[in-house]
């Protein structure tokens, strides 16, 4: 599924990921763990491909297919997903009709046909009940005045709706209260698939409760150093990151 | 100085010209060179105006001259246009217009250009009756080559409300400016305006709001969106008289320029002689937020998309303020329309 090579990038000359190697079989989830600096945003916007990060050396791909030769949009349209650690606020134009025209324009970059009208509607009540976000919130500007949870629920709810294979969460747990980590937790759950491989970028391992990895990865100065199962996780909890920025200093 | 007195005289020296501080960023004088010949009647016909399926009563200016007879005061939304139809020819209007006290009036205002490079100069007074309620929308429409100058006068009296946005997409020059004398008394003002300007398009939006008495509200935003070499011209001045206090206007101007040669001049001026009121204005010009850019691709739409979602949703804020449902989605679509061009 993702398969990342020797990757290596920069923000304005300096250098941020310094040869990061992973690989995600489809039906898995594996886990990005490390202190904060490390490169784990810097590694969720080079696979999607926002401006100002230049990649130098290495290979990304999504099934066999290059990720970086492509348009940030094209890569949504393959299915690559990212829930954005800041969701920006996007005044004037109401969450369901930014969705609406996401999926309309994924289904087209597809060559498949557009959603109907209702049927859109029918599919944005139920994923928005599922994850307990009142309907009427879908109908304003995108995000505005959202509280920092409110936010993360609507990352959720638009990856439910765009339904894509390959799913990155980056932090999607800072900002969460119990209650809301658990409702985020079980939105991401339900889109567990034989077909489909996640990401799931945190600093705490409480995430991970919730969201069960199959492996987990320390990323620490730009580099993976430590992989392991899901006890990893534990370990990074109980002594912190501190050998890790230590041994890759 | 007017273009009116200009065009009637054939005296250029009447022009306003840069050296009006108030002309600096429109100036005529050093625009025209010669006076165009005056515009001859026209008889023929003229395209459907854009309200005109709103409207119980059309009041009709063509080159200068009204063609229809008066309003018959039936409705209480009525279609007024001035169009220019000869290419090349220049013209002046004036129209009054009485607003009875505690009535309503929904003033659909268009400025057509039908021909080519024409100059027209439009002057209106609107006196609105205590308690009484105008929104007006004006669409100028021109044509590219057009000089045309677009001037109210407007007056209120105690306990009015005065509603009013102004659409533009320019011309060659082109100013739209409105002046209000606000009486306070509770009286209520609100000024909006759009501007939507490609090529070498100029649009001014200028307003003057003196406020003359305790307890006036004046709110005003406008909003523009320029590309290529087009240039924007925002002026608005609130002066609160002495006297004046509990005055409550707040102004905001915000533009996005979409091109490294576009440009937007701007001056919100706000001179306040009067104690205890509350004034505040907002300026801001810049380009599109490229993380909100990017977001939307990460979410599929592709740039050129996400780009007029941004700037139609940046412009939708002061069209949703309109309060005449037909209105509202006549200027909807008109901007639309005008930045799918301007893209
Ligand atoms: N736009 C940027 N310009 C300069 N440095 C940046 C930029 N974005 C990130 N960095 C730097 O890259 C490093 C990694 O940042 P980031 O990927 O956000 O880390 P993490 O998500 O692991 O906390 C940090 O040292 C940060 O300061
Ligand atoms: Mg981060």
């Amino acid at each position: 599924m993702l398969s990342i090579q020797n990757l290596h990038a920069t923000v304005g000359d300096k250098p941020i990921l310094k040869g990061v190697t992973l690989d995600v079989p489809a039906g898995q989830v594996h886990a990005i763990m490390g202190p904060n600096g490390a490169g784990k945003s810097t590694l969720s916007y080079v696979l999607t491909g926002r401006g100002g990060y230049e990649v130098t050396e290495g290979s990304a791909s999504l099934n066999g297919e290059d990720l970086l030769a492509l348009e940030p949009n094209e890569r949504a349209a393959k299915g690559v997903f990212l829930s954005f650690q800041y969701p920006l606020e996007i005044p004037g134009v109401p969450a369901l009709t930014f969705i609406r025209t996401a999926l309309n324009a994924q289904r087209r970059a597809r060559g498949e046909d557009e959603i109907a009208a209702p049927a859109f509607l029918k599919l944005a009540k139920e994923k928005a009940a599922a994850l307990k976000i009142d309907f009427e919130m879908l109908k304003r500007g995108l995000n505005v005045g959202f509280s920092g949870g409110e936010k993360k629920r609507m990352e959720i709810l638009q990856m439910a709706m765009l339904s894509p294979k390959f799913l990155i969460l980056d932090e999607t747990d800072s900002g969460l209260d119990i209650d809301a980590l658990k409702i985020v937790s079980e939105g991401v759950n339900a889109l567990r698939a034989p077909d489909r491989g996640m990401l799931v970028i945190t600093h705490y391992q409480r995430l991970l409760d919730y969201i069960k990895p199959d492996r987990v990865h320390v990323l620490a100065a730009g580099r993976i150093v430590a992989s392991g199962g899901p006890e990893l996780a534990h370990q990074l909890e109980a002594e912190g990151y501190d050998k890790y920025t230590v041994a890759a200093a | 100085m007017t273009l009116a007195l200009a065009l009637k005289t054939g005296d250029l020296t009447q022009l306003p010209s840069r050296r009006d501080e108030d002309w600096r960023w429109t100036d005529l004088r050093g625009l025209i060179r010669t006076a165009p010949p005056a515009s001859p009647a026209f008889d023929g016909e003229i395209a459907p105006g854009p309200f005109d399926a709103l409207a119980a009563d059309t009041i009709l200016f063509v080159n200068g001259r009204q063609r229809h007879a008066a309003a018959s005061g039936a409705g209480d939304v009525v279609a007024l246009r001035f169009v220019s139809a000869t290419e090349g020819a220049g013209h002046a209007a004036t129209y009054a217009i009485v607003v009875e006290p505690d009535t309503t009036l929904v003033l659909l205002e268009s400025h057509e250009g039908q021909a080519a490079g024409y100059m027209s100069d439009v002057t209106l007074d609107i006196a609105v009756g205590e308690g009484a309620r105008v929104e007006r929308i004006v669409l100028v429409d021109d044509h590219a080559e057009a000089i045309d100058i677009v001037t109210a006068e407007v007056d209120l009296a105690p306990g009015a409300t005065y509603v009013q946005t102004v659409l533009t997409s320019g011309a060659r020059r082109q100013r739209v400016e409105t002046r209000v004398n606000h009486p306070g008394a509770h009286a209520n003002v609100r000024l909006d305006g759009v501007y939507v300007l490609d090529h070498q398009r100029h649009a001014d939006q200028t307003t003057v709001v003196t406020h003359g008495g305790v307890d006036g509200v004046t709110g005003q935003l406008t909003k523009g969106v320029v590309t290529d070499q087009a240039r924007g011209v925002f002026q608005g001045r609130i002066v609160v008289q002495p006297g004046a206090d509990q005055t409550d206007a707040r102004m905001g101007h915000h533009a996005l320029i979409l091109s490294d040669k576009a440009e937007v001049d701007a001056k919100p001026e706000l001179l306040i002689f009067a104690d205890d009121v509350a004034c505040a204005h907002g300026n801001t010009i810049g380009a599109l937020d490229d993380e909100a850019i990017f977001y939307a691709r990460q979410r599929g739409i592709p740039e050129a998309e996400a780009r007029a979602m941004l700037t139609q949703a940046f412009l939708g804020e002061v069209v949703e303020r309109i309060e005449h449902d037909g209105a509202r989605a006549i200027a909807a679509a008109w901007v639309a329309q005008r930045l799918g061009r301007a893209q």
